[in-house]
């Protein structure tokens, strides 16, 4: 593959500030990981002194932390709780202005402020989810102008997973750890070495501009080998083989009722899983009531509203809004959209209040239920 | 780039009491290009729309040969249509659609319809029936099977008695909790299919109502040889956007806003009845 290899560049880890300052002329916010109250979340940074150097993340089903190494790693946090869906798909975002006139009432469409955006440190997990979400908002039948104009000004530089947390499991989703596609550069940290490699037009001509040298083959070999070891590293792994059928015919398993036993409805899984789409429209008429804003928001299947039709709710308990969550994601989001709408990043499992991890849930609906003799299952304690 | 969101404004031309609840708004476009533009198949919804309050999903009952003036028939239950039900003919609603696939009404041309209705479930299907008579030539006979709780939740009477007066129509109508003043059958409506005959294989069915009635008329009328595919039905789930996208309307993997409402049965025989779905 000639145009990969021309295309692939080493920059010293100290000189990650000229990709930084050559994005920032090309008019780009530059938006990287930073540490936040126990956590990363994306903000505008200007300095690589911004990002998380020397921490390391560690999640495990309802728990994160971080440490500190004191190592000079600039990409050692794997992710924090957003993924790039806030980027695109925004928690809140403005549809309409609507004013009242005699006859009736003018809308006027409030369509997001183009602006070029490069995210620095998106995972291959976050970008198979912005694929996903490409492909709910901008397909051939209809093409979201909000979702459209946030994402025409995406410009992503992903970094390829060196290390896999307790909760990965994207080998299994065939999702990463390497980016696959959707980026404009992607980036492995090699000890002191980044490798950077162009995915795109833009991501090739920001390349060109800051003059990396190309990267040898022992940088490209040893990236290769390190990403291959996560992959290898990984201690979860989702079963897909079976979908969507297999978790169709789980309809009735007694294991809905075990995991609704333990599920808070909190809605955690949904707010920070990558794929989750659902939204609600929410009308705000200000004081005055002549002018009203007309929003959409970030909804989720766990809450009441969301089955609610007059008099009568479709889902109404946690058992049957787990299971719609569980089967859409894992089973009819193919038959939907032709992909699963699970891309293994394992964040539903890390932030959930009480650590419920879908690999698992979905390995114990897919083993068929052995119910024990009825004289066993009424069995006094010794 | 289309913005599907855009709401335009409707007046209210003329507000029909159907019910103590329940009342037909008669809606026309402000806009006259837009009222040019809107074409809609029977069995479509719109998002009608107050100001300040918010967007429903409602059936059009109105003949789809005069779209311009639009019909949709609401029962006062929640925030949204309750305000709604406060307003007067000459005020303003908002209209965006319409959405959703309609009836196959050209595939139905030269067969017999049975139609089976529940409840305000008829709304969706009164467009249906316009149509059809409006051609009454172009289909064979017409049943319309329509089933009430009290004598009080008969709504469109007058185009009930209307309907009865077609060639070769038959209009049955049952209540299972009567008055005194109820003259029809009494009991549910998977009954009155006892009373009529149906040629299985010339027969297309059009059903909306309580899943329920579905679930227990359907299996009813595969027994009498009506296949799966020639069973259409109606159904409902809580929407917000109508292009299928802010996901409440899942019914397994379809959308029913965008798949549906009317969908073939055969493609949604094993989702209807699952808890949940």
């Amino acid at each position: 593959m000639p145009m990969v290899s021309q295309s692939c560049g080493v920059l010293p880890r100290v000189d990650l500030q000229r990709l930084l300052d050559a994005l920032s002329a090309e008019g780009y916010r530059v938006v990287g990981p930073t540490v936040r109250e126990g956590s990363v979340v994306w903000e505008t940074i200007s300095s690589v002194s911004e990002l998380p150097i020397g921490w390391r993340d560690q999640q495990e089903p309802g728990r994160y932390r971080l440490e500190q190494t004191g190592s000079q790693e600039l990409f050692g946090v794997v992710h924090g709780p957003q993924s790039l869906k806030p980027f695109v798909f925004a928690p809140r975002e403005p549809l309409l202005q609507i004013t009242r006139r005699q006859d009736g009432f003018t809308t006027s469409p409030t369509l997001p402020q183009p602006e070029r955006v490069a995210v620095i440190g998106a995972r291959a997990c976050d970008l198979a989810g912005l694929v996903i979400q490409d492909r709910i908002f901008m397909n051939e039948t209809y093409r979201d102008p909000y979702y459209a104009t946030r994402r025409e000004g995406l410009f992503v530089i992903a970094v390829n997973c060196t290390r896999a947390l307790a909760t990965c499991f994207c080998a299994s989703m065939e999702t990463g750890p390497r980016a696959q596609r959707g980026y404009d550069l992607a980036v492995t940290e090699v000890d002191e070495q980044l490798l950077v490699e162009s995915g795109s037009e833009a991501g090739r001509d920001i390349l060109s501009t800051i003059l990396v040298p190309a990267a040898s083959d022992e940088l490209i070999s040893a990236a290769a080998s390190s990403i291959h070891a996560c992959a290898q590293s990984q201690i979860r792994r989702l079963d897909h083989s079976r979908l969507p059928q297999a978790l169709y015919e789980a309809h009735e398993h007694p294991r809905w009722d075990d995991v609704a036993g333990r599920c808070l409805a909190c809605t955690n899984c949904t707010m920070v899983c990558p794929t989750c789409f659902c939204h609600t429209v929410e009308e705000t008429p200000d004081l005055s009531h002549q002018h009203a804003a007309h929003a959409r928001l970030w909804d989720s299947c766990f809450t009441q509203e969301h089955g609610y039709i007059h008099g009568k709710n479709i889902r109404p308990t946690i058992k049957d809004r787990y299971r719609m969550w569980l089967t859409h994601k894992l089973a009819s989001w193919i038959d939907q959209f032709g992909t699963s709408g699970c891309v293994g990043c394992g964040r539903c499992i890390t932030w959930c209040p009480v650590g419920i991890d879908v690999t698992e849930e979905l390995s114990a609906l897919l083993t068929p239920d052995v119910q024990p003799p009825l004289a066993l299952q009424h069995k006094d304690g010794p | 780039m289309v913005n599907p969101y855009v709401i335009h404004p409707a007046t209210i031309v003329e507000k029909i009491r159907e019910a103590e609840d329940i009342t037909t708004y008669r809606l026309q476009l402000v806009d006259v290009e837009a009222q040019r533009r809107f074409r809609f198949k029977a069995g479509q919804f719109n998002m009608v729309y107050l100001f300040g309050v918010g967007e429903v999903a409602i059936s059009i009952v109105s003949d789809p040969d005069e779209p311009e003036l639009l019909d949709h028939t609401i029962r006062a239950v929640g925030r949204t249509t309750k305000a709604i039900a406060a307003l007067q003919p000459g005020d303003a609603l908002g209209i965006r659609g319409p959405f959703g696939a309609g009836w196959p009404l050209e595939e139905a041309k030269g067969r017999n319809i049975v139609i089976v209705t529940g409840g305000l479930g008829c709304a969706p299907v009164v467009g249906a029936i316009e149509y059809i008579f409006r051609r009454r030539e172009e289909y064979g006979s017409v049943k319309i099977l329509h089933g009430v709780k009290t004598p009080h939740d008969l709504l469109y009477r007058e185009r009930f008695d209307a309907w009865r007066r077609h060639p070769d129509t038959e209009v049955l109508l049952t209540s299972d909790q009567p008055d005194k003043t109820w003259r029809y059958h009494v009991g549910v409506v998977t009954e009155l299919f006892e009373q009529v005959s149906i040629d299985p294989e010339k027969s297309m069915v059009l059903m909306c109502g309580p899943e329920i009635m579905m679930r227990l008329g359907v299996p009813i009328l595969m027994r009498r040889g009506i296949p799966a595919t020639a069973m259409y039905v109606s159904l409902e789930r809580h929407m917000e956007c109508g292009i299928g996208l802010c996901g409440h309307c899942q019914m397994g993997p379809y959308f029913l806003c965008k798949d549906g409402p009317v969908m073939r049965y055969d493609r949604v025989e094993q989702w209807l009845g699952r808890a949940g779905v």
